[in-house]
């Protein structure tokens, strides 16, 4: 097809998509209004059916709970996906990290960086935990702790080498982490339905709203969610690494 | 469109939210019109942030949270490793773009 051809095709295109989205934006809702009743019903039962104050968290672990367990089998998944990808193939060698290598000269981290990257480590992981502890009461939860946690071993790597990252990150550790998460969800999922009435159902006393242990499964579910997702950020991020790093090409490779 | 537009006091977004997604609209619009993959990466992040801060001002800070986690954290983080894992292949076996000669980088610094 000739560029001229290509452009107006283009053109005719993106006026028809622009118009169409022009069209459906002035139905939308005025700003700030919504018409549902699901988000007026849920605000005004959930505190005290859930005794969860965060009642977005009473939806995402406890009345959708069973949506929740799909995306973290997706986050599961891809992390499984980005492994395999990422090992080492037939063409490649694990040869000694790069920074270990004999005439290398990559600049070290600065003194400054370090200092303040191993000082932040401690309140990091800290505060992961305080994010997944208190995803029933405040914004926050599982998923956010869990990426929080797993920056704490970024800043490892960032404020020294690659080796000390994996002398910090016992691999085994954090695999089991990363199922254990992963199965946990269902174990309590099942667990509903020993013990209750149904899947996921919330069997656990529900305690005092605001309290840190109340809102029955919605904390254990957070719990493994937040395993879950820190264990499968690490192993991306030394995936990615190991990838960079330490895996090479054979030489006289395709 | 009317989001912006919208003229009555109930239901209009406040200065505070016009002012927010504007400046998303711009980080948007700059990490279009970055070419350079590195530096790409820092100004979708940057947009990352914008977008977690436009999630805040609209009372969803759940939705902020992630978004800064994934948006301005893992994603920017990915592509900066994936480009330094493809920059570092011997001239020849790397597929290289031909028109984005990538800055000297210290860290490619090899003997």
């Amino acid at each position: 097809m000739r560029f001229q051809t290509q452009r107006r095709l283009f053109l005719v295109a993106m006026a028809g998509l622009a118009a169409f989205l022009l069209w459906g934006m002035a139905g939308l809702p005025r700003f700030g209004t919504f018409a549902g009743a699901y988000s007026r019903l849920l605000n005004a039962t959930a505190v005290s059916e859930r005794a969860a104050t965060n009642v977005v968290a009473s939806i995402t672990f406890d009345y959708r709970g069973f949506d929740t367990m799909g995306e973290e089998f997706i986050l599961f998944a891809a992390v499984v996906g980005v492994a395999i990808l990422l090992r080492a193939q037939r063409d490649e060698e694990e040869g000694q990290p790069e920074e270990e290598m004999p005439g290398r000269h990559a600049p070290a981290a600065s003194n400054a960086v370090r200092a303040i990257g191993l000082a932040m480590v401690g309140p990091i992981v800290v505060f992961g935990i305080y994010v997944v502890a208190h995803g029933h009461l405040t914004p926050g939860g599982g998923f956010q702790g869990g990426v929080v946690l797993a920056t704490g071993a970024l800043l490892v790597y960032l404020s020294g080498e690659y080796v000390t990252l994996r002398r910090v990150r016992p691999e085994s550790l954090i695999d089991a982490a990363e199922s254990t998460g992963a199965g946990g969800y269902v174990v309590i999922g099942l667990l509903g339905l020993v013990v209750g009435t149904s899947f996921l159902d919330n069997f656990l006393p529900l305690g005092q709203p605001g309290a840190l242990l109340s809102s029955g499964t919605i904390v254990p579910i957070n719990v493994a969610v937040g395993l879950e997702v820190a264990g499968g950020f690490v192993l991306l991020l030394s995936e990615f690494l190991e990838q960079t790093l330490v895996v090479h090409q054979l030489e006289g490779g395709p | 469109m009317n989001v912006l537009l919208a003229g009555a006091p109930a239901g209009a977004p406040s200065i505070l939210v016009a002012v927010v997604l504007l400046a998303v609209a711009a980080a948007g619009t700059a990490t279009v019109l970055t070419r350079d993959p590195l530096h790409q990466a820092v100004v979708a992040s940057f947009f990352g942030l914008l977008l977690g801060v436009a999630f805040l001002v609209l009372q969803a800070p759940d939705v902020a949270l992630s978004q800064i986690t994934v948006g301005a954290v893992a994603l920017p983080l990915m592509i900066l490793l994936a480009l330094a894992k493809v920059r570092r292949q011997p001239a020849g076996t790397g597929e290289r773009p031909p028109e984005s000669e990538p800055a000297p980088e210290p860290r490619q610094e090899e003997t």
